[in-house]
């Protein structure tokens, strides 16, 4: 299963307890399949991480796993090996900002 | 014996205030999405239990909240406001072209008579539509493609399409404005617009009786007297008498007439309420002291309203949706303030007492009259 850690508003709005939601995702792990995994249990999630229709991740948030930063990475790259097998999330992070 | 339910959308969360029609005690329920940006929520006229609330975040962006019971339960409805065909530029601040980006909605205005439809007026400048509750929406692409699109511009707050009035008497009849584009109005039920500016005169833009260019910050109508519309410009109070086609200058005796909220008493379509700010670079009320001013003459002669506001060390604002009426007689008179008060007059402005006083800044006031 895989994990992964969202930012505390995103969770209320899906109403998820917990830091974390683990997900069964088929085929090449990779942010683009986790997220694909998230919006589709959560859809109200659908256009708060990512764009609705360039599926471009929104400006003030990153992804991180296994202490990198990956979110100028493709999101099509493999996510590391402890995050395929559960050890570690997939974190998506909200920078710190505003006030 | 009849309610009222002001529902105050806030910079963190939004609360939804009851009371009964003697408008003394107040219940208050909220933060509703505690933390969020909430520009706007209005009930809709046919069921008033079905509430439409504007949820957004500059990290997590647009999120639509929709209850069928008066606003004690929600549910996330659709937030995917796509620009019809390719979406073009408009002029960013320093003239130069900007892509059109979708980024929040300031408005939702529900059908007067079909309970699924509403209306959603968007940041960048854009008129959206629903047939099914919210759940899926559609651009009305006729407004943005009018010609003078590409050089609409932004007013400080961004290019925000805050208004929409719909005719109760001609269902093909929408106004809407937009910061800093100006009034527009279409007689086809959306497809056509037409900018209706004449009259307007904008001393800050290169051609100050431009058809298009003007920051109008609101408008407000009378149902009963739906071809007559009041306008808060940036500076200027205004005033139409034929649907827009023309407009006069109605400050009169207003100690300033920059500000952003107007408002038309529910049973007097002449009596209109607007809360004068010092400046466009001052946003707070003359000499700290909170006046709403009352023309019962359609403008020109407006009278201060004191009692029971703050006359001293007030320096907070008053914003574009966050005035609203019931229909009670007497017509009770709302609003709320950046400083997180929420007024209510129940005497038509006579005298004015807080609901709550330490909200998070008041971004829109809406209120329901139930019975």
């Amino acid at each position: 299963m895989i994990r992964v850690e969202l930012p505390q508003h995103l969770r209320t709005l899906a109403g998820v307890k917990g830091h974390e939601v683990t997900l069964e995702v088929v085929g090449p792990v990779t942010v683009r399949s986790v997220l694909d995994a998230v919006e589709a249990r959560y859809p109200m999630l659908c256009g708060t991480i990512r764009d609705h229709v360039t599926k471009e991740r929104r400006a003030f948030l990153r992804f991180f796993a296994c202490g990198v930063d990956l979110s100028h990475d493709s999101v099509d790259a493999p996510l590391p090996a402890a995050v395929v097998k559960g050890r570690e999330p997939l974190i998506v992070l909200g920078a710190i900002a505003g006030g | 014996m009849s309610k009222v339910r002001v529902l105050v959308g806030t910079k963190k969360g939004a609360f939804v205030l009851t009371s009964d029609g003697k408008r003394e005690k107040w219940d208050v329920s909220g933060p509703h999405f505690a933390g969020w940006e909430i520009y706007h929520m209005k009930g809709s006229p046919v069921n008033p239990d079905r509430i439409y609330a504007s949820q957004t975040s500059g990290w997590f962006g647009q999120v639509v909240q929709r209850s069928d019971d008066g606003g004690k339960t929600w549910e996330t409805v659709g937030n995917k406001f796509a620009y019809d065909g390719t979406p073009g530029t408009h002029q960013w601040y320093d003239g130069t072209p900007h892509p059109w980006e979708f980024k929040r909605v300031w408005h939702f205005e529900p059908s007067l008579t079909d309970v699924e439809t509403v209306y959603a007026g968007a940041e960048d400048a854009g008129l959206f539509l629903s047939k099914d509750g919210g759940k899926n929406w559609e651009e009305l692409p006729g407004l943005r493609g009018h010609g003078t699109g590409p050089h609409w511009q932004p007013g400080a707050g961004g290019l925000c399409l805050h208004t929409i009035i719909l005719d109760p008497k001609d269902d093909k009849r929408i106004y809407i404005a937009i910061s800093a584009a100006g009034a527009f109005r279409t007689d086809d039920g959306g497809g056509t617009w037409k900018p209706i500016n004449k009259g307007l005169y904008s001393k800050y833009i290169p051609d100050p009786t431009a058809e298009v260019g003007h920051c109008v910050h609101h408008i407000a109508m009378h149902a009963e007297r739906p071809g007559v519309l009041f306008m808060q410009k940036h500076w200027d109070v205004m005033r139409s008498d034929d649907a827009g086609e023309n407009w006069t200058k109605v400050s009169g005796n207003l100690p300033t007439d920059f500000g952003f909220a107007i408002d038309v008493h529910a049973h007097e379509p002449e009596t209109i309420y607007v809360v004068p700010i010092k400046s466009d670079g001052e946003h707070f009320p003359l000499d700290g002291q909170l006046k709403v001013y009352r023309s019962k003459s359609g403008g020109n002669e407006w009278e201060p309203l004191t009692k029971g506001l703050p006359q001293k060390d007030c320096y907070v604002n008053v914003l574009r949706d966050a005035m609203s009426v019931d229909k009670l007689d007497k017509c009770g008179v709302y609003f709320g303030t950046t400083g997180g008060q929420v007024y209510v007059s129940s005497d038509a402005g006579d005298s004015w007492m807080p609901i709550v006083q330490n909200l998070p800044s008041v971004l829109s006031v809406e209120v329901q009259t139930l019975s």
